[in-house]
């Protein structure tokens, strides 16, 4: 089975967010903001690994971003995909349209085992979350799609997906080829080994550059969200605080 | 005219999902609404409680249960008949599904965590939505005629006005690909105890609870609260906790009337999946931890020594 992975570098704050001075993006020049693949594709990975590993195969992710994506695409290739492929951008947003055609040309391309049987993303990316991509990928591909999905099993041909629902979960199936997107908790991404993070550094990474269509949802500007400025009421110290966390309870009514 | 897709389960309302009619019916005076699946006649009447006038429900044999591209097609039906300028979800995950579905059929651009909407002339709207879960938002403009918009959930509290609830039936065209994809089955449920989407307390632990028995009291307290329990993702990646109470951007995103983070710290993705609960409490040695610029109330210290105390104090005063 040739699975495709597509995963997002995206901007990580050990702080507040900054913005840049015409307020378009988030200012990454700072000590606290790194570049991190988005949590649940990196699920989507350790799903895709998995599933080579017992159904044979090959994985190849898949990432539309600057060149430096090359850092998160091959922490993916550490972890065990097989190779890389890099849509590269000048670092300027593509609108979810845009992005979903391109990953989509990529997937009709196939890979060098051949033809992808699937294709699993995040639901949302996690800085844009714009909750379309995959579900435009499927129609352009004529695949069905499974979203939101929390559990997946694959046999014969068939995934099984779950998704949550409240305290339940909801069961889906869905012959391949298929689109599946996935959210946090489909599994627990394993760590990169040394001889992992060895071996990735010669692993494949391709690079593609194609033309960026014209926005359809185009930014105007980002701003901080107005809560930002909130401070804590300190209730106090230790235990001592408890007293007057019970009260809380009580005013809000939940005791 | 504004379309608003307004979801139920096997007949129960998604209160969730009424939001975006109070959304629609504060931007236009006429505002139409679908639910698809006969099984929707049942929440008929409480969703002419929030000011549906007009219903329409899709009726079909093979709607015997939620199938996204089905309910996509049955709401382009209703865009070719009734030509609605805009059409509103909640953004929960199926609000958001059908959407995406109706935006991909109409090769259309779509606004995902919106929380205002200006219609503009000539196919060009304004949209203010969410990034990073809300720690930014975005202004955007879409061009398309017809507005495709998921609200932020929780970004609007649903008002309840009188409406007609005036019903009309009709059958769309559906195919068997239409519902290839759609639940056939359910596992777990109220068993399981009170869920983290649907709880109106979440005790939430994160590393400063030390480890997995750490977790007795925070369970101990959630249950005196009614509540569920929730952590952060380093628990479920040290396997303190199973993933499905993974609360966060990317996990499960939660708006309770309380919210309790004991021994977490507040990263991003964290925040961005708890930061529209109504009340936030840090428990926290850590005075300045991102937390603290979230929490509404915070007490400075171990929360492995202060919850046993606080169960005790909350267990006396129940009683």
């Amino acid at each position: 089975m040739n699975i495709a992975v597509c995963a997002k570098r995206v901007p990580l704050s050990g702080g507040r967010w900054e913005l840049t001075a015409d307020n378009l993006d988030i200012d990454t020049s700072g000590a606290s903001v790194g570049f991190t693949t988005s949590p649940h594709e990196e699920c989507a990975a350790e799903a895709a690994v998995q599933l080579v590993e017992q159904l044979g195969g090959s994985s190849t992710v898949i990432t539309l971003g600057v060149a430096d994506s090359e850092e998160q695409v091959r922490s993916l290739l550490a972890v065990g995909v097989d190779r890389g492929v890099i849509i590269e951008t000048d670092g300027s947003e593509w609108d979810p349209q845009a992005t979903a055609s391109a990953l989509t040309e990529q997937i009709k391309a196939g890979s060098p085992e051949g033809a992808y049987d699937l294709v699993l993303l995040g639901t949302e990316a996690a800085d844009t979350a714009d909750f379309q991509v995959g579900i435009r990928m499927a129609h352009a591909l004529g695949w069905p799609v499974v979203t939101n999905v929390k559990g997946m099993t694959i046999d014969g041909g068939v995934a099984r997906c779950e998704r949550a629902v409240g305290s339940a979960r909801e069961v889906y199936e869905v012959t391949l080829p298929a689109v599946i997107t996935v959210k946090d908790g489909l599994n627990i991404p394993r760590y990169p080994s040394v001889p992992g993070r060895i071996k990735a550094r010669k692993k494949p990474v391709d690079t593609v550059i194609i033309e960026k269509p014209a926005a359809r949802l185009e930014k105007v500007r980002l701003d901080l969200a107005v809560e930002e400025a909130r401070s804590a009421e300190i209730l106090g110290t230790g235990v001592d605080a408890v007293p007057a966390l019970v009260e809380i309870f009580k005013n809000i009514g939940v005791l | 005219m504004i379309l608003v897709l307004v979801d139920h389960d096997r007949g129960v309302l998604d209160a969730t999902s009424v939001q975006a009619l109070t959304a629609a019916r504060a931007l236009d005076s006429d505002v139409e609404v679908l639910l698809v699946g006969a099984a929707g006649r049942d929440a008929v009447a409480e969703l002419a409680t929030y000011g549906a006038d007009t219903i329409h429900l899709a009726v079909h044999d093979t709607l015997t249960d939620y199938a996204p591209l089905a309910s996509a097609k049955a709401a382009l039906e209703l865009v070719s008949s009734r030509s609605p300028r805009g059409i509103f979800t909640t953004g929960t995950p199926r609000g958001n599904e059908v959407l995406a579905h109706i935006a991909a059929i109409l090769d259309a651009p779509m606004a995902a965590e919106v929380l205002s909407v200006t219609f503009g002339d000539a196919g060009v709207h304004e949209v203010v939505r969410n990034r990073w879960g809300g720690n930014l938002t975005e202004t955007a403009r879409v061009h398309n005629d017809l507005l495709l918009a998921a609200f932020a959930p929780h970004a609007i509290r649903a008002e309840n006005a009188t409406g007609a609830g005036n019903v009309t039936e009709f059958t769309p065209n559906l195919d068997a690909a239409d519902t290839a994809v759609r639940v056939i089955d359910r596992t777990g449920g109220a068993a399981t105890g009170v869920g983290l989407a649907e709880a109106r307390v979440i005790v939430s632990g994160g590393r400063g609870v030390g480890g997995p028995e750490g977790f007795d009291v925070i369970e101990q307290l959630a249950d005196l609260l009614s509540g569920a329990v929730g952590c952060s993702r380093v628990v479920t990646s040290n396997g303190w906790r199973p993933h499905s109470e993974q609360v966060g951007q990317t996990g499960t995103k939660v708006a309770p009337d309380l919210y309790i983070a004991c021994g977490i710290s507040g990263a991003t993705q964290h925040i961005a999946g708890c930061r529209t609960s109504k009340t936030i409490i840090a428990i926290n040695t850590d005075k300045d931890a991102p937390i603290m610029g979230y929490a509404h109330y915070a007490v400075i210290g171990d929360a492995q020594t202060i919850l046993p105390e606080l169960v005790a104090a909350t267990r006396a005063a129940k009683e």
